[in-house]
């Protein structure tokens, strides 16, 4: 219960984590089995994903069902909002390695290879001029056409911006205790996170159809679908995570002053909002 | 299962019987126990790695193994033990300890705990049945360096998702270390008030949180370049095989302080008792623990000094880590303070405490001649590197988890270690650790390389003397896990507070201490 903090809250005890470990180690090696050409990869890496899936939903669950029942108290509040934050950081510094492939790409990498550093070019790809959108100097007669920034990227900026919009109008409703206005809010987020991907795949149709950039199309192929996908992946989390927030929602699982799940799943999609304005800066505009 | 919450309230006290308690299990102290227990099955694993590498070393030529099988030895040696024996080690005793430590029931996210120990063996069921693939294991060096480590066979995706799943494990049971020290401490225990164990753990979650997640960026782009045509480490593609170093070295900086920090922490806990006098220099230790971890995401260039780097690249990275020095020394000149007249007693945890600052010192001497760069182009991927980290990481981290095992086992089971055959262990171990190591550093300066399984005839007798010392050394160990458990099976009860000199709240528990410690919280003066 609601218990004032001079008497700690400890959960007793799960099988799901557990049970999840087999499932990580038939994805994980089924996978593997996959890319080394084995035919029973791919139904390993299902059986895996499935069970990994199941593991997820049932501790969620549980969590859930424990946290209608007011078992949590305020201490076991913070732990979860810290909790959350330090992963968030954590995936912070995941986009970073990639950004950062990017940066080394574009600052050192290309103009070195094209010539900046003697050494470099001579022993390699002699007077070879480069510059950035380039499949690289090992491939300099691949025609292919860089993804533009105007257009359809722009369009999906304003669609992800717009749908935290939204989501911060679900927010403040849901500390005023309007509920269909939460409702509204977070479905219309999830929309925009939907209409958001369908674009994303639209633009990877695209890519690879007319522009034909691919994901072997050198180091500007690489970074651009390595980039976009991971944040695509994101994305569809977030976008899950707040549709079933969504059905809480609905099912009346939150209260004006006691809705972490909801604030977790905000907080995850303010943060791939961010890394997309990173990525349409530094991948699309420049 | 739910249902068992509120009428347990008198079994709440026992453990549940059989297997599921370890396989179900969300109690700090059982989940510190198996850790430590994996870490130091995986100490065996990864000794018995380094027993061959010794044997093949014992004499010049090809007297053991084929070169491939030695190149997989060293590689998976470095992996089982810093993924599979410090790193585990080290949780280990912090899923033990903090709790005790900072008055809490138990860790804040005890089922995430659960997961972060349980994928350990799923991570190194994928790494160690690599060893069994055709192509064998991986061979290129733990540092996955590429090309090479694109020509490794079957084993390849089977490294790098053992590597996503180790980092997975070790993510969250540092998010969970970080929220139990930030949120879970008792009443008045202030940060400034906390032991230095749990500074040194909350520096090295944060590090941890920081840079585990780069590497499985780095790994993922080493799979998309070897499966799915991408070009990062490839320069036809106009990427280029430095940058995974520039990559993978930001993360492994970091990671060498990550297997030290809480080394310093134990180290700070163990001087003050049995010197008898409280730490000299406490608020100067957590600023030199925060210095050292805000250094080590500046000093990665110094480990590709010899990979082509721009002059003022050069300069930076050898000044920033020159400075490493200086909170370092700041923290040595601490322990030493802290046994300036002290009433000092030299039980076996000392003893390897104080190994440990003599034998961290020469390894972070040598750190400092490595720093230098034009000094490293002449010992890089030579033996004396071999020397530089195997002196902090062996005698300086593996000696710091003897000491805490030594230390708080009376705590853990209740009875008293042997404490003869504890320094026979000591004397062995620190004996043999620089008859194995120490000649290592001339091997270096001459010139012997590493990760080769043949040398020249005049490094002949020095990787002889060095091989005696490897296997005195990895024999000392059997004692050690004699003594564990002999301890474990019975001796001497031990007193609540075990040590003469001990302070902390862990010694104000029973020993040994009951399943559930603190469901209210004590109050910190």
């Amino acid at each position: 219960m609601s218990q004032a903090n001079d008497v700690y809250y400890v959960p007793h005890e799960s099988r799901w984590p557990v049970y999840g470990i087999p499932g990580m180690v038939l994805l994980a090696g089924g996978f593997s089995i996959y890319l080394n050409g084995g035919s029973w990869g791919m139904p390993m890496m299902v059986i895996g994903a499935v069970i990994t899936l199941l593991m997820t939903v049932m501790w969620f669950r549980d969590v859930v069902n424990e946290s209608l029942a007011h078992k949590y108290n305020a201490q076991v509040d913070r732990s979860f909002r810290q909790g959350m934050a330090w992963f968030i950081f954590s995936e912070v510094m995941f986009f970073g390695a990639f950004f950062g492939a990017l940066f080394y790409a574009r600052v050192f990498s290309i103009p070195w290879l094209g010539g900046e550093d003697p050494a470099t070019s001579r022993f390699l790809w002699d007077s070879v001029v480069l510059s950035w959108p380039t499949a690289g100097p090992g491939f300099l007669d691949l025609e292919f056409q860089p993804m533009g920034a105007w257009a359809l990227p722009t369009i999906n900026t304003l669609i992800l911006l717009t749908s935290g919009v939204t989501l911060t109008i679900a927010h403040h409703a849901m500390k005023e205790n309007h509920r269909s206005k939460v409702i509204w809010g977070l479905a219309a987020t999830v929309l925009l996170g939907a209409i958001f991907m369908s674009v994303q795949s639209y633009e990877y149709v695209h890519a690879y159809q007319d522009l034909n950039l691919r994901m072997d199309t050198g180091i500007y192929g690489s970074t651009f679908f390595m980039l976009t996908g991971f944040h695509g992946v994101h994305v569809t989390i977030g976008a899950i995570a707040l549709f079933v927030i969504l059905i809480r929602v609905i099912k009346g699982h939150f209260t004006a002053d006691d809705h972490f799940g909801f604030e977790a799943a905000a907080w995850y999609w303010h943060f791939v909002d961010v890394v997309w304005l990173g990525l349409y800066v530094f991948v699309y505009l420049i | 299962m739910s249902s068992t919450t509120h009428d347990a309230h008198h079994d709440h006290h026992a453990p549940p019987k059989g297997i599921t308690r370890w396989l179900f299990t969300t109690n700090h102290k059982d989940l510190g126990i198996l850790y430590m227990v994996f870490a130091l099955i995986m100490f065996f694993v990864g000794g018995a790695m380094a027993m061959i590498i010794r044997v093949e070393l014992f004499q010049p030529g090809l007297t053991l193994v084929d070169p491939h099988f030695f190149n997989q030895m060293t590689t998976m040696h470095a992996l089982v033990m810093i993924f599979g024996a410090l790193m585990p080690a080290f949780t280990g005793l912090a899923n033990w300890l903090i709790p005790v430590q900072i008055g809490a029931p138990d860790m804040a996210l005890p089922r995430i705990n659960n997961w972060a120990f349980w994928l350990l063996p799923a991570g190194f069921t994928l790494l160690l049945l690599t060893l069994f693939l055709p192509g064998g294991a991986p061979a290129g060096g733990w540092t996955m360096y590429p090309p090479l480590i694109l020509q490794l066979g079957d084993a390849f995706p089977f490294l790098i998702f053992a590597v996503h799943i180790l980092g997975i494990s070790s993510i969250m049971g540092s998010i969970n270390i970080a929220a139990t020290i930030l949120n879970m401490r008792a009443p008045g225990m202030t940060l400034m008030k906390m032991p230095l164990f749990v500074w040194a753990w909350l520096i090295t979650a944060f590090l941890i949180v920081a840079v585990m997640p780069v590497l499985a960026g780095a790994v993922t782009m080493l799979l998309t370049d070897q499966y799915f045509g991408t070009s990062f480490f490839n320069a036809a593609g106009g990427g280029d095989p430095v940058m995974f170093q520039h990559i993978f070295w930001f993360f492994g900086h970091p990671e060498v302080y990550i297997l030290i920090l809480p080394a310093f922490g134990i180290v700070s806990a163990i001087i003050p008792t049995f010197a008898r006098k409280p730490l000299f220099g406490y608020s100067s230790m957590v600023y030199a623990t925060a210095s050292i971890a805000f250094l080590s995401f500046i000093v990665w260039g110094h480990h590709m000094f010899s990979v082509g780097m721009p002059l003022a690249g050069q300069l930076f990275f050898m000044y920033a880590t020159m400075l490493v020095a200086v909170p370092t020394g700041v923290k040595i000149f601490n322990w030493m303070a802290t046994m300036w007249q002290g009433s000092m007693t030299f039980e076996t945890p000392m003893l390897f405490a104080i190994a440990f600052v003599i034998l961290f010192t020469i390894g972070g001497l040598s750190g400092v001649m490595l720093a230098l760069a034009p000094v490293d182009l002449q010992y890089h991927d030579t033996y004396f590197v071999v020397a530089h980290f195997h002196y902090v990481l062996v005698s300086g981290a593996i000696f710091s988890v003897f000491a805490a095992v030594y230390f708080w086992l009376p705590k853990w089971t209740g009875n008293m270690y042997d404490e003869r055959l504890g320094k026979w262990h000591f004397w062995l171990s620190t004996i043999s650790v620089n008859v194995l190591f120490f000649p290592q550093h001339f091997l270096g300066l001459a010139g012997m390389p590493r990760r080769i399984p043949d040398y020249a005839l005049q490094f002949a007798e020095f990787n002889m003397i060095s091989s005696i010392g490897g296997f005195v050394f990895g024999l000392s160990q059997l004692i050690f896990l004699w003594v564990i458990i002999k301890c474990v099976r019975g001796g001497e009860k031990a007193s609540d507070q075990v040590w003469e000199g001990a302070k902390g709240l862990e010694w104000t528990l029973p020993s040994p201490a009951p399943y559930h410690t603190f469901e209210r919280p004590p109050v910190v003066k």
